[in-house]
C-alpha cells in the first residue's frame, strides 16, 4: 500500500469517486436513508442538507483519523460521537445565523445528521483505519454520493409535485394560471421511498453485480 | 386525560416515526427480514425511547434551557445552554442503550445474539434522538414526554414488525432481479406509509 | 505518557476531547448568537411588512430597508391583553419584545381561558404594529397563533383602521403538510382574505374558513375559501383567528380603538 501516495493518485481517486455511484451510501451501503426522505421536497433543502452532511462527514473523518492512534479502544465510539455532534452543532449555529428561513424548515433534521449512519459508519469503518488525507477524501466522496441521491430525489419531487426546480417554475401550475396539474403524491412523504426504490432498481439493472441473490 | 390519549394516538399512528417521518430507516430496512428479530428490536427501541425522552426533558428544563439553572442560584438565570442539547441528548441515548444492551444480554441472550450489532446501533438510531429533538421543539411537559416516548417507540415497533411480516410473505413472490431485497422493500415501505396517511384526518 | 489502554490515559484523553469540543461549540454559539437573533427578528419583521402589504411576497429585503420602513411608517406598541390598554411608550421596548418567550415565562404570562384553538398560555402583553399614513393610523397588525395539525401556527393579521376589514395576513411559522395545509403560507391563498371582515354586525368574531369556495369579499365577507384536502388545518385557522379577535385576544383592544379611547 502506498503509504503517502500522490495527493490524487489512483487509490485516492477511487476513495473519492467510488461512493458517488458504485458504493453509493444510500443506494448501495443502505446508510443515511432517514434524513434523505424528509428533506427532499425541495431542491434547496436537499442541497443544504447535502452540504451539511458532506462537511460533517469530511471533517469528522479527518478529526477521527488524526487522533486514531491516540484514541483508547474502550471509548472510541463516544469520542467519534462527540466529534460528530460538535461539528453538527457548529453547522446548525452557522445555518441559523445565515439562512434563517431554511433552518426553520430543516428543523430537527440538521440535528439528526449526528445519527446519520453515513457519518458514524465512515468514521468507524474507514477513518479509524486510514490516514487523514484519504479519510478526508472518503468523507467528501460519501457526502457527495449522498448529496447526489438527495438532489435526484428532490428534483423529481419538486418538479413533478410543484412544477418548480430550485423555486423556478418550469411547469406552470394550474393554481397559478398554468396548465400543469401537479402530482400531489410527490409532495407527500411516501413518494421519496418510491423514487429511491426506483433509483435502486435502475442502478442495479445498470450494475448487475449489486443485485441481491436469494 | 383526553389530551394524553390524543398525543398517544398521534405519536403511534399519525406521526409514526418510521412511516411518516422516515426515521430509523437503516435498522428498519436491515432488521425487518424476520418477524422475530423485528419484534425483539422493536421492544428494545421502546425501552430506550421511554428511558431517554423523559430524562432528556428533565435535563433540558433543569440544566440547559434559558433560566433553567436558577434553582442553583438566581444569578445564573440568564444562562442559556440549549446549544449543548444535541450533545447531552446523544449522551443519555448512548447510556440508555448501554443499559438496555446489558439487560437484554442478561435476560434474553438468544435475542442478544440475533440482534448482533444492531443493539448498540440503537444509540445512533434516528428515532431515539429525534424523539428527544421533537420533545424539545414542541416544548412537551414531563408527562407529555413519557406519553410521547412510549407512543413514538411503539409506533416504530409496529411499523418494523409489519414490514417484517410483509417481507416474509414476499419471499414467495416473483420479484424482478433488480428490485429484489432493498428495492422492493423501499416500495413496500412507501405503500405502507401511504396507508398510514389515512389516519391524518382523525381528531379525538 | 501512560499506556493507551490504561484508565488514567483514557480519562485524560476523554477530558481533552471534551474540552476541545466544548470550546469549539461554545465559541461558535456565542459568536454567532447576535447574528442569529438579528436573523430571527428580521424574518419576523419581514412578515409584519408582508401582512401589511408594504412588501411584495417573494421579494428580498435587507435589514436596513426593514429598519427604514419601520422608522418611517410603523409604530410598535404593546397591549395589555386583559384590559385592552396600550402600554406607555417609554415603559417598555415594544420592538424588542419577544412575545413567544413571554408566553413561555410564568412571570409574564398566564394560563389561557378554555379555548378550542389549542392555546395553553397567554402572554400578558401582546404586540401591535400601527401602520401609519402620515399622522393617521392606516392599518393595525396583530400577532396570531394557534395549534395546527402538526404544530403551532404563527402569523400576523393586518386590519384596517375600522378594526374589522382584513388588509392582509401571513402565516410565517407552521409545520402543516406541504402542498395541503402548508398552503396557508401561499400568498395566493392569503390574498383571498383581503377585504373580508373579521367581525359581524354585532362585533362577534365570526370569520370562518369554509369547505369549498366562498363568494367575493363584498357579498361574502365572513367566509374564506377552504384549502382542499386540508380540513384540519382550515379549521385550526378559523379557530385561532376567532380567538385572537375575541375578547380573549386583542378584542378588548380593538374595541377601544373603535370607541376612540386609544392613546
Amino acid at each position: 500500500m502506498s503509504a503517502v501516495g500522490m495527493p490524487l493518485g489512483r487509490e485516492e481517486r477511487k476513495v473519492l469517486f467510488d461512493p458517488l455511484i458504485l458504493n453509493n451510501p444510500i443506494g448501495v451501503q443502505v446508510l443515511g436513508i432517514c434524513s434523505a426522505l424528509a428533506v427532499t421536497t425541495r431542491m434547496d433543502k436537499a442541497l443544504v442538507m447535502g452540504i451539511g452532511v458532506t462537511l460533517v462527514t469530511a471533517l469528522a473523518n479527518l478529526a477521527v483519523s488524526l487522533v486514531r492512534s491516540y484514541t483508547p479502544g474502550s471509548i472510541r465510539i463516544i469520542v467519534q460521537l462527540s466529534i460528530i455532534a460538535s461539528l453538527v452543532i457548529v453547522f446548525d449555529q452557522i445555518l441559523k445565523a445565515t439562512l434563517y428561513e431554511l433552518s426553520l424548515e430543516l428543523s430537527v433534521f440538521v440535528g439528526l445528521i449526528i445519527t446519520n449512519c453515513i457519518v458514524m459508519g465512515r468514521a468507524e469503518g474507514y477513518a479509524m483505519q486510514n490516514g487523514p488525507w484519504r479519510s478526508l477524501l472518503d468523507g467528501i466522496g460519501n457526502g457527495l454520493g449522498y448529496s447526489l441521491v438527495l438532489m435526484l430525489v428532490a428534483f423529481s419531487r419538486e418538479l413533478l409535485g410543484a412544477g418548480k426546480v430550485f423555486g423556478v417554475t418550469l411547469l406552470p401550475v394550474v393554481s397559478e394560471g398554468g396548465w400543469y396539474v401537479p402530482n400531489g403524491l410527490m409532495l407527500l412523504a411516501p413518494s421519496a421511498l418510491f423514487v429511491i426504490g426506483l433509483l435502486i432498481w435502475a442502478l442495479r439493472v445498470w450494475k448487475p453485480q449489486l443485485q441481491e441473490k436469494d | 386525560m383526553e389530551h394524553f390519549a390524543n398525543l398517544a394516538i398521534r405519536s403511534i399512528f399519525l406521526e409514526n416515526m418510521a412511516l411518516a417521518y422516515f426515521l430509523g430507516m437503516c435498522s428498519f430496512l436491515a432488521c425487518s427480514k424476520k418477524v422475530e428479530t423485528a419484534i425483539g428490536l422493536g421492544v428494545a427501541v421502546i425501552f430506550v425511547q421511554v428511558l431517554t425522552v423523559p430524562l432528556n426533558n428533565l435535563l433540558l428544563h433543569y440544566l440547559l434551557a434559558e433560566g433553567a439553572l436558577s434553582w442553583i442560584s438566581p444569578s445564573l438565570a440568564t444562562v442559556n445552554l440549549s446549544f449543548l442539547s444535541f450533545i447531552l441528548f446523544i449522551g443519555t441515548v448512548a447510556a440508555a442503550t448501554q443499559i438496555v444492551e446489558m439487560a437484554v444480554d442478561r435476560y434474553a441472550p438468544k435475542l442478544y445474539a440475533t440482534l448482533g450489532v444492531f443493539l448498540p446501533l440503537i444509540a445512533v438510531n434516528c428515532v431515539i434522538l429525534a424523539g428527544s429533538l421533537f420533545m424539545q421543539e414542541r416544548d412537551y411537559s414531563f408527562a407529555e414526554s413519557v406519553v410521547f416516548g412510549v407512543g413514538s417507540g411503539f409506533g416504530w415497533a409496529i411499523a418494523i414488525v409489519a414490514m417484517a411480516a410483509i417481507r416474509e410473505k414476499m419471499t414467495y413472490s416473483h420479484v424482478p432481479d433488480g428490485l429484489k431485497g432493498l428495492g422492493i422493500t423501499f416500495i413496500t415501505a412507501g405503500l405502507m406509509s401511504l396507508a398510514f396517511m389515512m389516519f391524518s384526518g382523525i381528531q379525538l | 505518557m501512560p499506556q493507551r489502554e490504561s484508565t488514567r490515559y483514557t480519562i485524560l484523553f476523554a477530558t481533552v476531547v471534551c474540552v476541545v469540543c466544548a470550546l469549539l461549540v461554545s465559541v461558535a454559539a456565542v459568536s454567532l448568537q447576535p447574528r442569529q437573533a438579528a436573523a430571527a427578528r428580521l424574518y419576523m419583521e419581514k412578515n409584519v411588512l408582508l401582512a401589511a402589504g408594504l412588501l411584495e411576497p417573494g421579494s428580498e429585503v435587507t435589514a436596513q430597508e426593514v429598519n427604514r420602513i419601520f422608522d418611517e411608517r410603523i409604530r410598535v406598541r404593546l397591549v395589555d391583553l386583559a384590559t385592552g390598554e396600550l402600554v406607555a411608550e417609554d415603559k417598555m421596548d415594544a420592538r424588542g419584545y419577544d412575545q413567544r418567550k413571554a408566553r413561555g415565562d410564568p412571570a409574564t404570562s398566564r394560563v389561557a381561558p378554555p379555548n378550542n384553538a389549542g392555546i395553553g398560555r397567554l402572554p400578558n402583553l401582546g404586540v401591535v404594529y400601527f401602520i401609519m399614513k402620515g399622522d393617521a393610523v392606516d392599518q393595525i397588525v396583530i400577532a396570531v397563533e394557534g395549534l395546527g395539525m402538526w404544530g403551532t401556527i404563527y402569523g400576523f393579521l393586518s386590519l384596517d383602521r375600522d378594526t374589522t376589514t382584513v388588509r392582509g395576513l401571513t402565516y410565517y411559522d407552521q409545520k402543516e403538510t406541504p402542498g395541503l395545509g402548508g398552503e396557508i403560507a401561499n400568498p395566493k391563498w392569503q390574498a383571498l382574505w383581503r377585504g373580508r371582515k373579521g367581525f359581524d354586525e354585532q362585533w362577534n368574531a365570526r370569520i370562518t374558513v369554509i369547505k369549498g369556495q366562498a363568494g367575493a369579499p363584498e357579498v361574502d365577507p365572513l367566509r374564506v375559501d377552504g384549502l382542499s384536502g386540508a380540513t384540519v388545518t382550515s379549521n385550526a385557522i378559523t379557530r385561532l383567528m376567532q380567538f385572537w379577535l375575541s375578547d380573549n385576544g386583542y378584542g378588548k383592544f380593538l374595541k377601544r380603538i373603535r370607541e376612540g379611547t386609544k392613546t
